[in-house]
């Protein structure tokens, strides 16, 4: 071949330069879409690519006592988790975590099995690891391909057993839980509050869980720390402060009547707030942290004592002479009685009207009484009096307007409504007759249809250490994180809503509470008096189908110092008692000795052992302090009684006279 | 500088390969920083090193080669080249990501690729009987011969079967016509059966394709020798039409790397996996890159062949597009450099040599960096200076000597 000449060498050069050229740019041009045009797509399919989400369970908020102690706080605790992979592959990873974390091998099968229902989830291998056990994770994980450690709050309940049924309990989240509108925006393996305020304020303890990647390669083995790197942190759930006083709530769990069961509710007089909710038996919510097994949830329901069960909020009772006060509280509010009026019949064992004979609990009678010494004696024939003069009617409207058919409004998931005729037409609808007026004699002393739950009494009981008016008990007090935000809190308490009102005159009111008060220093409760405070309250000994022998014992009342405002009402029950045994006897120690436990605390006295006169009595030591209060009281005092002349002068009574002859 | 002249020939070219074949070292050390390591692609960049050192030593020797001696030495060199090629169908064994393509001879402890020796050998064949004509190829017929010297190799190289390598014969064929002075349209003719194949996939582009060369042929009437229209009518129907069974005919591996081409989505898991894992790689270097050594597609072990066929996607995830229009830009220069000294040199076989070895390193360099973006299918063919390996290596070497002495005046 002639060589060409040098000016077609330079075209055919140039041609082939020019061709490189464009090849050339092709490349550079879809590099550049591919790279810049694209790229943050592509960065974030390479981040999809080497990184896995993993949750980080946000630690629920501290629940804090009315003083800033902890009540429920959490303690770091990992577990270890296994990525979906092929079944070959988890059977033999977890063949070899076997002898690190101490499987049995029945736990392995489970493990298998659990890992075939739902073979996409992650597989929660083993919670709250042991410090070795994830010492030696952490340094393996390069032979351990798949295996995540997470470190998830562990819920910790300080106050045991003493407060299961008040802060319930926290577990994973059940299917149904995820169907409904409540947990929307939950997921899978979420930890949810189950029952108690850890339910009622589940929104507000919760917080918001972050999320962590972990750098996987090709095959799916976790390179850098099996923990992951923190993306977004978690944010704690918000911290909620209580009324609650952690160390009553032990103190009467202490006290409580052992293997008896029952409730104690304590309030606080100022603003309605619970300072004890108490219900015996009782269960160590801590058992549910990380799951309980089988047999113990199994053994807890099967119990024939209900430990699951919060009597103090569900549980129904004839509330029998604790509710004479609502009778006589009804019975001044209609100005039917005078507060220092004798009744016109006096108690000689029982009362007889419209055909109906009633007896008073005392066959040899109480003779003439006024309100006061109706209350210390709870004489039925006084109130079998009151009961006609109020009628039927309206002990039961009244009875209605006070809520003793309906909740209280507590700040608890469940809580019972009482159980209270709504009006005369409940005897049709349910018995099929219209009630004759003498069935006021029933209800008037606290029988016939009426349960009420020991909160709704101790609600009652509040209003008249108040005002006559009481709010909605509540256990949440304040947010706000830290236990110092608490005292922030209570130094603004605001002004609670009144959820009913008791029209009463404060001499009225000052008579409802000399009745409770003889109660103590003269008449059923007398031991268990305490030598500080001013505890007075009524007993009442309910009888009920189930059990004719062993009644509930009942006390309800109220506390306060000497010559003071009351700051504590409180209302104790105890099912069942032996034979013999009533409120006087069973209920109103536990409700002296919580108060004075609580007033002791509160004002700074040291507590004492010893509380009430029984308890002295049985230390040998004197209480020349009771025997005074006897004589130095002054509706005790002659004097200062109302003549019986008085209530008999058809002049000077201006309530309507006895109808019958 | 003197002895580097000296030593070199032509300074520019070889100082080009130098900075590419460290820069490759480099990036085949980076190939090896996994976070789980392999001992294999750890230690390449080493193994690397040692036969660029092999590699300098064969350039020096090719360069000390008299012309003469190359382009008498060329027939008997293209003999020998079939007959290793077809040594290599009986008794070839596998190696490496092709284990089941019988691509290697062993020769004790030396082990080498037939192909390579081949595209040697048909670059020389080729240019020494195009130099030995008097004109430039004039009409289709006189490019039958030319077709044949590089189609005979090229077919037992599919055969192997190695669909790349096989583009490189391909590759050298144009070259080498285009320098020859063929004209274009006969180089466009030559190639339309290729074309008809590729349309061929779908029967409507295919039927205008078709019908649109037949009435250029027409147009070309007075040009064309009958036969010769007959011809490139018939091939194309021909392309056309046997394109199924060329279909059926392939391996699996084959038909998924073209299927997965044309869809990567298609097995995210299995065939599209390199495709897609190396466009994220190179997506996700965006402009500047990750860093040299801190590409996490390729330290997590997403990127395959990282080292061999896939190391530009190292280059794109870990230098951006930065990096990768100066590497591209590098590899032009290259390229243009041996289009300068072919049209320097007075000697026709020399420049036809020259022109060989830009085809095949033209083809090897746009369908492997192609192929990592995903504009062309991905066919297993190394790229020149980069990718890992002794073999291929050595003989990017040997052709820069040819260069280098062919590009020499004597």
């Amino acid at each position: 071949m002639k060589i060409p000449h040098p000016n077609i060498r330079r075209a055919r050069a140039r041609g082939a330069a020019m061709i490189l050229a464009v090849l050339m740019l092709i490349l550079v041009g879809s590099f550049f879409r591919s790279q810049v045009v694209r790229g943050t797509a592509w960065a974030l399919q390479s981040d999809s690519n080497r990184l896995r989400v993993l949750p980080v369970p946000a630690p629920r908020g501290t629940i804090f006592d009315r003083y800033g102690r902890i009540i429920a706080d959490n303690v770091p605790s990992y577990s270890v988790s296994l990525f979906p992979a092929a079944a070959d592959s988890i059977a033999h990873t977890l063949e070899r975590l076997q002898p690190i974390l101490n499987l049995s091998e029945e736990r392995v099968e489970t493990l298998m099995e659990s890992f075939r229902r739902s073979r996409r989830q992650p597989l929660l291998v083993k919670m709250n690891l042991a410090d070795d056990e994830l010492a030696v994770l952490e340094e393996l994980r390069a032979e351990f391909p798949g295996v995540f450690l997470e470190m998830r709050p562990r819920r910790r309940y300080i106050g045991g057993a003493a407060l299961g049924h008040v802060l319930g309990y926290v577990g994973e989240i059940s299917a149904g839980e995820l169907e409904s509108p409540r947990f929307d925006g939950y997921e899978q393996g979420m930890i949810v509050g189950k029952i108690g305020l850890e339910r009622q304020y589940e929104e507000r303890l919760q917080g918001i869980h972050g999320v962590r990647f972990a750098e996987v390669d090709a095959v799916g083995r976790i390179v850098g720390s099996l923990q992951g790197q923190a993306a977004r942190p978690p944010r704690p759930g918000d911290d909620i402060h209580l009324h609650l006083d952690l160390e009553l709530q032990q103190y009467i769990h202490e006290i409580f009547p052992e293997g008896m069961r029952g409730a104690v509710v304590a309030l606080n007089v100022e603003d309605g707030g619970v300072l004890a909710l108490y219900s015996a038996p009782s269960f160590d919510p801590s058992e549910f942290v990380g799951g309980i097994s089988r047999e113990r949830w199994q053994a807890l329901n099967e119990d024939p004592s209900l430990p699951l069960y919060n009597r103090a909020v569900v549980g129904k009772y004839p509330p029998a002479s604790t509710w004479k006060l609502a009778s006589a509280a009804i019975a001044l509010e209609q100005g039917v009685i005078s507060p220092t009026a004798f009744m016109p019949e006096a108690c000689y064992g029982s009362y007889r009207f419209q055909g109906r004979t009633a007896r008073c609990w005392n066959p040899s009678g109480h003779g003439h009484l006024n309100l006061a010494g109706a209350i210390a004696a709870s004489c039925n024939v006084y109130f079998y009096q009151l009961g006609i003069r109020v009628g039927l009617e309206r002990l039961v409207e009244e009875g209605n307007r006070i809520g003793f058919n309906q909740q209280c409004g507590i700040d608890l998931p469940q809580e019972e409504a009482g159980d209270f005729p709504d009006s005369l037409d409940w005897w049709q609808r349910v018995h099929r007759y219209r009630p004759a007026e003498n069935e006021v004699m029933t209800m008037v002393i606290g029988q016939g249809p009426n349960s009420q739950t020991p909160l709704k009494m101790a609600q009652f009981y509040l209003a008249l250490g108040r005002d006559g008016s009481a709010h909605a008990p509540q256990l949440f007090r304040s947010a706000g994180n830290g236990p110092a935000a608490g005292a922030a809190a209570a130094a603004d308490p605001g002004v609670p809503e009144v959820a009913w009102e008791l029209d009463l005159a404060p001499e009225n009111l000052a008579a409802l509470q000399d009745g409770l008060r003889q109660v103590m220093s003269s008449g059923t409760a007398f031991r268990s008096q305490v030598e500080h405070w001013d505890v007075i309250g009524k007993t009442g000994t309910a009888q009920h189908s189930a059990s004719q022998d062993r009644p509930h014992a009942w006390f309800a009342g109220l506390a306060g110092p000497w010559g003071g405002a009351m700051e504590i009402a409180i209302v104790v029950i105890v099912e069942e008692v032996a034979p013999g045994m009533g409120g006087s006897s069973a209920a109103a120690p536990v409700a002296a000795k919580a108060a004075d436990f609580h007033l002791r605390r509160k004002y700074g006295m040291e507590v004492s052992e010893i509380q009430t006169v029984a308890e002295h009595q049985a230390a040998g030591i004197p209480t020349p302090w009771a025997w005074n209060r006897m004589t130095t009281l002054p509706s005790l005092d002659p004097a200062n009684a109302a003549d019986p002349a008085d209530a008999a002068d058809p002049a000077g009574d201006p309530y309507p006279a006895d109808p019958r002859p | 500088m003197t002895w580097y002249r000296r030593w070199a020939g032509d300074p520019q070219l070889v100082a080009i390969c130098l900075l590419l074949s460290v820069f490759g070292i480099a990036m085949i050390y980076s190939a090896g920083v996994l976070n789980v390591p392999s001992p294999v692609v750890e230690r390449a960049w080493q193994r690397q090193m040692m036969w660029l050192g092999v590699a300098l030593v064969g350039f020096t020797i090719v360069t000390r080669i008299p012309g003469r001696w190359i382009e008498w030495g060329a027939v008997p060199a293209y003999l020998v080249g079939l007959v290793v090629l077809a040594a290599a169908l009986l008794v070839g064994t596998g190696a490496g990501p092709a284990e089941s393509v019988g691509r290697w001879i062993n020769l004790g402890p030396i082990r080498f690729q037939p192909s390579e020796v081949a595209k040697l050998a048909a670059i020389l064949g080729l240019a020494r009987y195009l130099a030995s004509r008097e004109e430039p190829p004039a009409n289709l017929r006189e490019l039958v011969v030319p077709a044949l010297l590089v189609g005979v190799p090229l077919g037992l190289v599919v055969l192997q079967p190695d669909l790349g390598t096989a583009l490189a014969f391909v590759g050298v064929l144009f070259a080498v016509l285009y320098w020859a002075g063929t004209p274009p349209l006969y180089l466009f003719l030559l190639a339309s059966p290729g074309l008809a194949l590729i349309l061929s996939f779908d029967t409507r582009v295919w039927s205008a394709y078709f019908l649109a060369l037949v009435a250029g042929v027409y147009l070309l009437r007075f040009r064309l020798y009958l036969v010769e229209s007959a011809a490139v009518v018939l091939a194309n129907l021909a392309a056309g039409t046997i394109a199924l069974p060329v279909w059926n005919s392939l391996a699996d591996y084959q038909k998924n790397r073209l299927l997965v081409f044309l869809d990567p989505g298609m097995d995210p898991r299995g065939a599209g996996w390199n495709l897609i894992q190396s466009k994220v790689a190179i997506g996700s270097g965006g402009l500047f890159g990750k860093g040299f050594t801190q590409g996490t597609q390729k330290r997590l072990d997403f990127l395959p062949e990282q080292h061999t066929d896939f190391i530009f996607s190292v280059v794109g995830e870990e230098l951006g597009f930065v990096g990768v229009t100066v590497v591209i830009a590098v590899f032009g220069w290259l390229l243009l450099r041996l289009v300068q000294l072919a049209e320097r040199t007075t000697d026709p076989f020399a420049g036809l040599v020259l022109f060989g070895i830009l085809g095949v390193w033209l083809v090897h360099i746009f369908i492997n960096v192609g192929m990592t973006v995903g504009i062309v299918p991905i066919t297993g063919i190394p790229l020149p200076f980069l990718s890992y390996g002794g073999t291929f290596l050595v003989t990017c070497w040997a052709l820069v000597g040819l260069a280098v002495r062919m590009a020499r005046e004597e």
